[in-house]
């Protein structure tokens, strides 16, 4: 049909045949990209590298999502704290520091790991991408098991805030207080901490889920140089939840300690 | 735009400057510095720490421009978010009509 609209007309042969030598143009530049014929190439795409591009900024699209989501509870923190600074420091002075520091070594070890696996897929050992993401996937399980001891030290305690354990309503008689400080208001850091340690944990079972199956794939062979956008997304998301982590553990474990030890 | 392959020395390089960022925010977070010292260390500890994830483990430095805009513009909305919120908090007390 085109053609023949081309043939009634003077000006469109010419464009006609331009556009043909761009298309061969085209067609003899993937000709000589080999990755343009790779299984996993989607047909949307011109090639795996614009495919590569396309996927991890998705992935950054989403991860500014979640910026905005926990931002919004890091405002929350900011405006309690500055609200009840004694009651918040009080608190977070009952949390395990030895705990928290250690989670955070596990954490910043996992995202090394997990830099390690997407470097092992880049350059093709497929035997330590394997090793590496086994070993993120256990350290992050380390990380959750660490946080549950963690959470049933506050049931102990009767820390869960409001009721949400009816038979153990929060008190906070366990917490030792600085001088000024309200008991009525350590309850809020209760609620922040709990939210925020809770959303993390969530985003961390996520995290060994979408790994797991990551290696399912990975033990099939199905990432290597050409093709592991996969391993690199689900990468940009551990680390990102590492970010988050590294932020929490200061804010809520270290804020009030130089009050009570002063050095 | 190739892939850039990060070298396996900055991988280990990030790695411990992270631990040790992390030994440091202990140590600071147990001792008294005069003022609102102890926040100011402990955040810019963390955003350190946080920026090598970035541009290391997540490759930002090697990425494209649409990454970095997609990056830093969810920062900028995130000091709008604390911007306009403190703005509101911080001001409350400045007038005594209440």
């Amino acid at each position: 049909m085109l053609g023949r609209r081309a043939a009634g007309t003077g000006i469109l042969p010419n464009r006609l045949s331009e556009l043909g030598e761009t298309v061969n143009l085209a067609q003899s530049h993937i000709a000589t990209d080999h990755t343009a014929s790779h299984p996993a190439l989607q047909h949307h795409f011109e090639n795996l590298e614009q495919q590569r591009e396309a996927g991890a900024l998705g992935m950054w699209v989403f991860l500014a999502t979640e910026i905005m989501f926990f931002g919004g509870m890091f405002l929350a923190y900011t405006l309690y704290r500055t609200q009840y600074p004694l009651e918040f420091a009080s608190a977070s002075n009952h949390l395990s520091l030895p705990l928290g520091a250690v989670n955070t070594a596990v954490l910043i070890f996992s995202s090394f790991t997990m830099a390690l696996a997407v470097y092992s897929a880049q350059t093709g050992k497929r035997r330590a991408q394997i090793v590496y993401l086994g070993l993120t996937i256990l350290l992050g399980l380390t990380f959750l098991g660490i946080k549950a001891i963690e959470y049933y030290d506050k049931y102990k305690d009767q820390l869960i805030p409001g009721r949400l354990i009816p038979s153990r309503p929060f008190d906070p008689h366990g917490v030792h207080l600085l001088p000024g400080a309200n008991p009525r208001h350590v309850e809020m850091f209760y609620w922040i901490y709990f939210a925020m340690t809770g959303m993390h944990a969530i985003h961390m079972i996520i995290g060994v889920v979408v790994l797991s199956v990551i290696m399912f794939f990975a033990a099939r062979g199905r990432y290597g140089p050409e093709y592991h956008n996969p391993v690199e997304i689900s990468g940009l998301y551990w680390h990102f939840v590492d970010i988050i982590w590294i932020f929490l553990f200061p804010l809520l474990y270290l804020l009030g300690r130089h009050l009570e030890h002063g050095g | 735009m190739s892939e850039h392959i990060v070298p396996l020395r900055i991988y280990v390089t990030i790695f411990l400057a992270l631990l040790a960022g992390t030994t440091l925010t202990v140590w600071a977070g147990l001792h008294d510095f005069p003022g609102k010292l102890n926040v100011i260390i402990a955040l810019t500890i963390a955003v350190i720490k946080a920026t090598l994830v970035v541009l290391y483990f997540m490759h930002v430095r090697y990425s494209s421009r649409l990454i970095w805009v997609v990056f830093t513009s969810a920062l900028f909305w995130l000091l709008i978010l604390f911007a306009l919120t403190f703005s509101d908090y911080w001001t409350r007390g400045w007038l005594s009509v209440y």
